[in-house]
């Protein structure tokens, strides 16, 4: 069986940035990425808006472009990667199954990194009723199809579900020559970023509805319409609201749910609200030397922080495969989300790696001015003030030395919002 | 489509900028800080954004290549631009930030390849 110090599964820009900082520590260079797509950089392949790299480049570049940086890199250090493999299995021993069309291989691993993405929710989710044409798609398989293999995919279409990838799409539909009669958005907000509304919809005149649903596909080969309603707060639909746009094709972009069938078997404890593992401040999951980062860990909304997150997992890697014993059991306190807060990454902390760093998170609900803290022992640690957080915006705050230095270990670290 | 109001992108407060006509000049109001208030003007006057389309690749490894505009181009010739783009065939391999069409009408701005394609392998085996 091969063996190698670091195994990174999954190319896109985590894997990536894990295996170019895990690659950079290790004096053996033995780092390997696997990815089941014919070319590294994941999902950016078909992301060819711009709108990346702003934070950590300073520059604007589209996805495929801050893809090429990375993959430059790992092609000139000639790290190995095995695309076009499929890993189907991986045990709390680290051993990985992977397939390609060579057959099965098995590989051991010192540490693993898990770098898989993220998949979208599909029109099951939602419960839509209604037959079952052709010309539903999720937006993310319509952006592959559309800027990947070039397909025409319809001529009309109404878009369900108002985030960026909703958005982006609409005017990448608006584009290549589609009509996009309307983005229907059953919240009384969209979570897509301002930017985003402003230039994917306003710019062409999309309209975008807000508090509607589609309560009926119609259509018996193809799609030909969907009805549509209005609801009410409790997000119920309103009788006699009911109104038929006609279109050939739907597209659904109805939320992101992080990849975790290979953390499931791995028996890796997953968080309920990110759908992602838990992991502490190393990036560590509960199972010893595996690590994670990037959407399988909780869904970022710029790869910008993705990139920084999968370098400190890649290092944190590769320094379990020189010092397991770092990373034993009860070692731990716990970052808890309070009022406001619906999740915090990392969730723990590690006593043996008490150095500054950065916790994300997201709020649960729309706030104007806000006091978020961190608190230890009742104790306030620090506090931010914000005039605005949205739950479609990923936050985060420093965690400094002079923080890290005032805790009080045998305490909860407890993050959470007040109203000014 | 012309309007006199825009929500200004740059930062998350969103001010709402409204372009009012007084006597012949104009006066903007809403915004939170001057380099809105630049952003909003430019926004009113000469609205550009960077265009991003795909080109077709002949004997490429995938079927399209990715491409964008060096700069940001008037926001009403998107359209013209992206029929100019839909016309054009290139033939793999292109290396990532090879020009397809230099200063596409006359914007100053270069349609370049934003992704690396190869070749097809020779044999479908
Ligand atoms: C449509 C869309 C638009 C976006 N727009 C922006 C934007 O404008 N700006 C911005 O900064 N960010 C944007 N993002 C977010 C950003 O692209 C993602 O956060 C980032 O790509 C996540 O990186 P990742 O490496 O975690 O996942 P991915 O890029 O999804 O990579 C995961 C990789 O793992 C592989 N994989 C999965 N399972 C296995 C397995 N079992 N075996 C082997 N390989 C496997 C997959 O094939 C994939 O290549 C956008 C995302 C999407 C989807
Ligand atoms: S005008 Fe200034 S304060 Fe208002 S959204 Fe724009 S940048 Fe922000």
């Amino acid at each position: 069986m091969e063996k190698y110090k670091v195994v990174v599964i999954g190319g896109g820009p985590a894997g990536l940035a894990a295996a170019l900082e895990s690659f950079k520590i290790l004096d053996d260079k033995k780092v390997l990425i696997i990815e089941r797509d014919k070319f590294l950089g994941g999902i950016l392949n078909q992301c060819i808006h711009p709108g990346f790299g702003l934070h950590y480049f300073k520059e604007e570049l589209t996805g495929p472009e801050y893809a090429h940086r990375f993959v430059e890199q790992v092609v000139e250090n000639r790290i190995e990667y095995l695309t076009e493999t499929h890993v189907i299995d991986i045990t709390p021993e680290k051993e990985i199954v992977a397939v390609n069309k060579k057959g099965l291989k098995r590989i051991k691993a010192d540490a693993i990194v898990l770098a898989m993405g993220c998949r979208e929710r599909t029109r099951g989710a939602i419960i839509t009723p209604g037959t079952r044409p052709a010309g539903i798609f999720t937006a993310g398989q319509a952006q592959r199809l559309i800027n990947i293999e070039g397909y025409r995919i319809g001529k009309k279409a109404v878009i369900v579900g108002s985030g960026d990838i909703g958005l982006i799409m609409a005017r990448r539909l608006t584009l290549e020559g589609i009509e996009v009669k309307a983005v229907v958005e059953i919240m009384p907000y969209s979570t897509g970023l301002r930017r985003n509304i402003v230039q994917c919809l306003d710019d062409f005149g999309i309209p975008l509805l807000l508090s509607h649903k589609v309560v009926k596909i119609h259509g018996k080969y193809r799609v030909e319409g969907v009805t549509i309603a209005k609801v009410d707060s409790q997000l119920q639909e309103i009788p006699a609201t009911e109104r038929f746009i006609e279109c050939d094709t739907v597209l659904f972009s109805v939320g992101l749910i992080p990849e975790n069938e290979l953390s499931k078997k791995a028996g890796i404890v997953l968080d309920i609200k990110t759908g992602g593992p838990v992991v502490d401040n190393t990036f560590s999951t509960s199972q010893k030397g595996i690590f994670a980062c990037g959407n399988v860990l909780h869904v970022h909304d710029l790869v910008d922080n993705v990139t920084l997150e999968a370098q400190i997992a890649g290092r944190y890697a590769a320094i379990y495969s020189q010092h397991p014993e770092l990373f034993e059991n009860n070692i731990h306190v716990n970052i808890v989300a309070k009022e406001g807060i619906r999740y915090v990454v990392p969730q723990k902390l590690n006593k043996n790696f008490v150095q500054p760093f950065v916790l994300r998170f997201r709020v649960d609900n729309f706030y104007k001015d806000a006091i978020v803290t961190v608190s230890n022992a009742g104790k306030v640690l620090v506090e931010y003030k914000k005039s605005i957080l949205t739950p479609g915006e990923m936050e985060s705050i420093e965690i400094s030395q002079k923080i890290l230095s005032q805790l009080d270990f045998s305490n909860d670290i407890v993050v959470s919002l007040q109203n000014i | 489509m012309q309007k006199n109001k825009v929500t200004c992108i740059l930062c998350p407060r969103g001010c709402i900028i409204e372009k009012k006509e007084q006597g012949g000049t104009f006066e903007f109001v809403g915004f939170g800080c001057t380099r809105g208030m630049k952003w909003a003007k430019e926004e009113f006057t000469n609205p550009k954004r960077i265009l991003t389309t795909t080109v077709h690749v002949k004997s490429g490894e995938i079927e399209f290549v990715p491409v964008r505009t060096t700069k940001p181009i008037p926001k009403e010739k998107i359209f013209e631009a992206i029929s100019i783009l839909k016309g054009i065939e290139v033939l793999a391999p292109v290396e990532i930030g090879s020009v397809i069409v230099k200063n596409i009408l006359d914007t100053g701005a270069d349609v370049v390849t934003t992704r690396r394609v190869g070749q097809k392998e020779s044999l479908d085996n």
